[in-house]
């Protein structure tokens, strides 16, 4: 019962980290019309963020405070240089493009990081374990990155119902030219769109950095794990997305406990599965 | 002499090596509603694109109250005061009736009143009675109600409309041109694209004809209603 448990709590807590990064992916593709396989590139730029900021500042979060900004500027700054070129351009472009990215990122990040796998430190007030409904024990950092999570997931959908920007990204989904007809500036308005989602991204890199450890490559999984959501959940909907990523999370985690030798199926399994049923994605207007 | 609200001067609009517009001059003074006429393909949606922006002259020139805007950017036109209604109506679907309409609300220059969310409610009442609803909940009419009224709601000094009442039960039409004719009285300029002659003949007192990307007639009703011979050819009446 309690591995049950734990699973349960492993597969959610590791589908809402894929939310973050799947969240931004979805955006991007749905508004701008863009594949962008260098976004899990973001996710270990976030992971190193952190192992660099939480050495400088001693505490995950103030990393946390401090990362986001930079991986802000920092896909405000990718979008200008390569990703807005992008926008007119078709998929097979996109795909080279982006992927060239990913050479790059991992490059850069030999060059600044070096190839040696490094650990972030749980905070103090954070390590330890509590018992949870008296059966099992659960890492404390782990529920913290889960409830962050969340709050981070309430805030985005907040954004996309409620305010002008999220009026004007659900509208871009729909017609990107009548958003520019209507005055407003669709060069701004994908830039925010695209490091926002860097933004997400980095931050699921960053909190997860104690739980994962941070090695070369680690934004790979997260790309791929990402792009199964994305076409589960529906392009474009950030719902989706989060559905989506849940139940990856979920199918993740008792893949690998039930069934071990085709753990690393099961995701696509429940992606094919979607897909017979749903061609759109579960929240797909296709 | 009053100048022109809106001008194009002698454009050249080309889709890939098709030349589209050839040599187009066309204006529209202050208050003044035009009506835009063709048979299918002459050029009339080119032309509306080129003057706000969605497809850039290769040569000539686009003045908006004065200012050179051609190559401008479709956001900048429309925020300096130049709404345009395509013929798809361009509604998001995924947005509710009031959001549709506050989507790109903002002041207006001064010249005019304002216009409000109240306002357009009672221009048109059924949208007050569907405010909570999805874009795509609604009717063509109703659609096409929207597409005014949140045209309206950027405080524009001309509109351009394309295929004003195309695809609507004759009822909703002339509840169309009716309000076409209030918003007309308000002082906003306007250009307006529809296939049925006489409803444009008795809204506008200024009419072109587009044939194959040119001006084959720029002239008033009287003068349109005269010419038999132009109507027969160039609108096949
Ligand atoms: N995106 C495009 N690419 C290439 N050619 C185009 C494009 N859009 C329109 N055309 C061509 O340009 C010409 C003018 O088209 P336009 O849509 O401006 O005509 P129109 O007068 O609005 O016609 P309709 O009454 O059917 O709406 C047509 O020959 C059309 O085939
Ligand atoms: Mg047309």
């Amino acid at each position: 019962m309690d591995l049950v448990l734990t699973q349960i709590f492993n597969g959610l807590q590791y589908g809402l980290l894929i939310f973050l990064a799947a969240s931004g992916l979805t955006l991007v593709l749905g508004i701008m019309g863009v594949i962008n396989l260098s976004h899990g590139s973001f996710y270990m730029l976030g992971a190193y963020l952190s192992l660099t900021l939480t050495s400088l500042t001693g505490d995950i979060f103030l990393s946390l405070a401090l990362g986001i900004p930079i991986a802000f500027l920092f896909g405000a700054a990718i979008e200008w240089l390569f990703i807005r070129h992008l926008y007119a351009r078709d998929h097979l472009q996109q795909v080279l493009l982006t992927f060239g990215l990913i050479l790059v990122f991992n490059e850069l990040q030999r060059m600044i990081w070096g190839t040696f796998p490094h650990s972030v430190p749980i905070p103090s007030y954070l390590s330890g374990s509590v018992k949870i409904f008296g059966l099992m024990s659960y890492p404390v950092y782990r529920i913290a990155v889960a409830g962050l999570c969340i709050l981070l997931a309430l805030a985005m959908m907040f954004v996309i119902q409620r305010t002008k920007i999220g009026r004007m990204i659900r509208a871009g989904e729909s017609n990107r030219e009548m958003v520019e007809v209507l005055g407003i500036d669709t060069r701004l308005l994908f830039r925010f769109v695209f490091a926002a989602g860097v933004s997400l991204a980095a931050a699921g890199g960053i909190i997860a950095a104690p739980i994962e450890s941070v090695y070369p490559g680690i934004g790979e999984s997260v790309l791929i794990t990402s792009l199964v959501v994305v076409v589960i959940g529906g392009i474009g909907s950030v719902r989706g997305a989060f559905v989506g990523a849940l139940l990856i999370g979920l199918a993740d985690a008792f893949g690998k406990v039930y069934l071990p030798q085709f753990a690393s199926v099961v995701v696509y399994a429940l992606m094919a599965a979607v897909l017979v049923t749903r061609p759109g994605g579960l929240f797909g207007r296709a | 002499m009053t100048a022109p609200v809106l001008a194009a001067e002698k454009i050249n609009t080309y889709y890939g090596h098709s030349h589209i517009l050839r040599g187009v001059d066309f204006r529209v003074m202050p208050r003044e509603t035009v009506s835009l006429l063709g048979r299918n393909g002459m050029g009339k949606t080119t032309l509306l694109r080129s003057l706000v922006g969605l497809v850039k002259p290769r040569t000539g020139h686009v003045i908006f109250n004065g200012a050179d805007i051609t190559g401008n950017r479709p956001s900048f036109i429309a925020r300096a005061g130049l709404a345009f209604i395509p013929e798809d109506r361009g509604i998001f679907p995924n947005l509710t009736v009031i959001e549709n309409l506050t989507f790109a609300a903002r002041p207006g220059r001064g010249t005019r009143p304002d216009w409000t969310l109240e306002r357009i409610y009672s221009l048109f009442p059924r949208l007050a009675e569907r405010r909570t609803h999805w874009g795509n909940e609604l009717s063509g009419g109703e659609q096409k109600m929207l597409s005014i009224g949140r045209a309206l709601m950027t405080n524009p000094d001309i509109i351009l409309f394309d295929e004003a009442t195309e695809g609507l039960a004759p009822k909703v039409r002339d509840e169309i041109w009716a309000t076409l004719r209030q918003v007309a009285a308000t002082g906003i300029a306007a250009v307006v694209v529809d296939k049925n002659l006489d409803d444009l003949l008795a809204l506008a007192e200024r009419h072109v004809v587009m044939a194959k990307g040119e001006i084959v007639f720029d002239g008033t009703t009287q003068v349109l209603k005269a010419d038999e011979a132009l109507i027969h050819r160039h609108l096949g009446v």
